[in-house]
């Protein structure tokens, strides 16, 4: 991997050049101490030093909404497929959400590959940035995502006067040559990224899974018939929004909807929730996990044990969204996995 | 694979979710509830779907629906829905007949392991509409006869009335090629036959276990039942073979809906050895 440093003077003509070349989405402060990865007109709307986003980047590459068709009914039937995508730079993105976006594109990539998702990720560069702030939640440490080595165009990290700057791929290293003025980073300036990333799985050291990374799907397949399930599900109001803030979380609905002239329309999916109470519910009235327990189960065995023995990692990168969503207060991973493991 | 790997992988022209144009050719009023839709696709090619697996029914504006096939692939020319009115698509769909325009995809999913059937005894335990799928995978038995052991049939309805295929069961009635035997849960003043859940069936057969693989389609409440049964006849477990019904948005293994534990119906399934399912919870 390549380093380049960009000094700090130097760092928003980078990303006002950037913005007047293409769609650019990045970190915003949208009330007081809450942050979202949104459009920017200027670089001075750019937050490089925020803990976390209320929603990942996925709603960029994975829309809430998203039309997949278009059809026309009538005497003469049609219908094709709708595929948008334009480029699009999202700077400002963690560690942990640049392996959950990793994690997406093997998802839709594998075996059937989704075209709507996988043109968008084409088209779309990420320029990363190191954690300089803990969440409350979070607890990147225990799911190893709190560095990253790959995943990104370029990757940031603030070492003081600059940004150095590690280039993943050519089409980084591209957008610095066109739109960054940047050098070779010096020996000391790469030393000095590696001590403030060696510290940087520390700053979670309050939120940790008492269990290793790799045993957790044998802690879960342990623990399937454990109470705790029924026990947090009393206090569950099957909200979906666990799943609603999860970065990896990639499940969804198909709904048709027709236009008011009645001979034209669309198909589009929007994302959908495992915690629902109607999500495998099948047209004659059979609920294949009606009780609220089994959907928590197949929750967090979805986040620590399925997608691990599928993808060799865990579909849970540590972000704690879902523990700041639930009101409740019964989602966080990191306290279920730790009960289970106690046997509380 | 690396995310940068995704990256390179070439663009797909068009999207697994773009069903494609296909004509209702025949229809027939099977019950009250059921209706069959013989189909055509537009390109004019074979749908080349194996016993056992389903298809994407589209209907443009309301919406789509995982059907089984019913036909078997032996049959050439168009294939077969057999279609229960429950949901908006299938509700929609009964309104539809001959000459109409709909969407398809697929077909999808595992169907029967025909290749491991041959040669074998095959027990069809079939409730209700548990008979659509089943019926696809009799006639591929039946028109490969030489290909298998013994065929026994046991097929239960609510009543009379919610019997399908009407010609085809008083063909197997009398078939020698078969033993078919049937049951309803209620007579009407017409029947004379056994009445009963499908299980007061199991008593009247012998088969011999070794050589004998059961298949077993029916509503969920069924699946219990009939699995012991065919246990108690002393059928092992990976000789039991049952279709399960989920929720099924994509067929693709992407949306999510039918999981199963880590098994994505609509593509591991939803043919699946009883053996490989009965420590999931939730499955059965």
């Amino acid at each position: 991997m390549t380093f380049r440093a960009i000094e700090k003077k130097n760092f928003p003509p980078f990303i006002d050049s950037l913005i007047q070349a293409m769609e650019v989405v990045g970190v915003r402060e949208k009330v007081e101490g809450k942050y979202e990865f949104a459009p920017l007109e200027a670089a001075s709307q750019l937050c490089l030093e925020y803990d976390v986003t209320l929603l990942s980047p996925k709603k960029f590459l994975f829309p809430p909404r998203e039309t997949l068709l278009k059809f026309k009914t009538g005497k003469s039937v049609s219908c094709e497929p709708v595929l948008d995508s334009q480029s699009l730079a999202i700077i400002g993105v963690h560690p942990y959400d640049i392996k959950a976006i990793a994690q997406l594109d093997r998802i839709f990539a594998d075996a059937n590959r989704d075209e709507h998702y996988l043109r968008k990720r084409q088209d779309t560069v990420i320029i990363g940035v190191d954690i300089k702030r803990s969440s409350t939640h979070a607890f990147c440490r225990s799911m190893n995502s709190a560095t990253v080595q790959e995943g990104f165009d370029l990757l940031l990290t603030d070492i003081g006067e600059s940004y150095v700057v590690a280039v993943g791929t050519n089409q980084g290293q591209a957008l610095l040559e066109k739109h960054a003025v940047s050098r070779a980073a010096t020996k000391e300036e790469i030393g000095k990224r590696a001590e403030i990333q060696e510290k940087i799985p520390y700053m979670f050291s309050l939120n940790t899974v008492n269990t290793p990374y790799e045993e957790l799907p044998k802690l879960l397949a342990d623990h399937a018939e454990s109470k705790l399930f029924a026990e947090l599900a009393e206090k569950c109001f099957s909200c979906g929004s666990c799943n609603l803030v999860c970065p990896t979380c990639y499940c969804f609905d198909v709904q048709d909807d027709m236009a008011l002239n009645l001979s034209e329309g669309e198909r589009f999916r929007l994302w959908d929730g495992c915690l629902l109470d109607g999500f495998a519910k099948v047209a004659t009235g059979e609920n294949f996990r009606e009780n609220r327990a089994e959907r928590i189960r197949h929750r967090i065995f979805r986040k620590g044990k399925y997608i691990y023995e599928k993808y060799g990692e865990h579909g849970c990168v540590g972000c704690g969204r879902c523990a700041s969503a639930c009101l409740p207060d019964i989602a966080n991973p990191v306290e279920i996995f730790n009960r289970l493991k106690e046997g509380k | 694979m690396t995310a940068a790997q995704v990256q390179m992988g070439s663009r797909e022209p068009t999207s697994i979710y773009l069903p494609q144009l296909a004509k209702i050719v025949r229809t027939e009023q099977l019950t009250k509830m059921e209706k069959l839709f013989e189909i055509k696709l537009g390109s004019g090619q074979e749908l080349g779907h194996q016993p056992g697996q389903f298809v994407e029914v589209s209907l443009f504006g309301i919406g789509e629906a995982p059907i089984s096939v019913s036909s078997s692939p032996t049959k050439k020319g168009s294939f077969e829905l057999a279609v229960r009115a429950v949901g908006n698509v299938t509700k929609a769909l009964h309104t539809l007949d001959r000459g109409a325009t709909l969407g398809i995809r697929g077909p999808f999913g595992r169907g029967f392991p025909v290749e491991e059937l041959r040669g074998k005894d095959i027990l069809f335990v079939a409730g209700g509409i548990g008979l659509v799928p089943v019926r696809s995978l009799i006639n591929y038995v039946l028109d490969n006869r030489s290909a298998f052991g013994r065929v026994l049939v046991l097929f239960g309805a609510k009543t009379p009335a919610e019997q399908l295929f009407l010609d085809e069961l008083s063909k197997w009635r009398m078939s020698k090629e078969m033993e078919y035997w049937e049951t309803v849960d209620r007579a009407d003043g017409q029947w004379k036959g056994n009445v009963g859940v499908i299980t007061t069936l199991f008593p009247k057969i012998t088969v011999d276990p070794k050589k004998t693989v059961a298949v077993i389609v029916g509503p969920p409440i069924m699946y219990r039942f009939a699995i012991l049964e065919a246990q108690v006849k002393g059928i092992p477990d990976d000789q039991i073979i049952v279709s399960l019904e989920r929720r099924m948005k994509c067929g693709v293994g992407k949306c999510g809906h039918c999981q199963i534990h880590h098994v994505y119906v609509c593509q591991d399934g939803p043919v699946f050895s009883y053996a490989k399912i009965k420590h999931l919870k939730e499955a059965i």
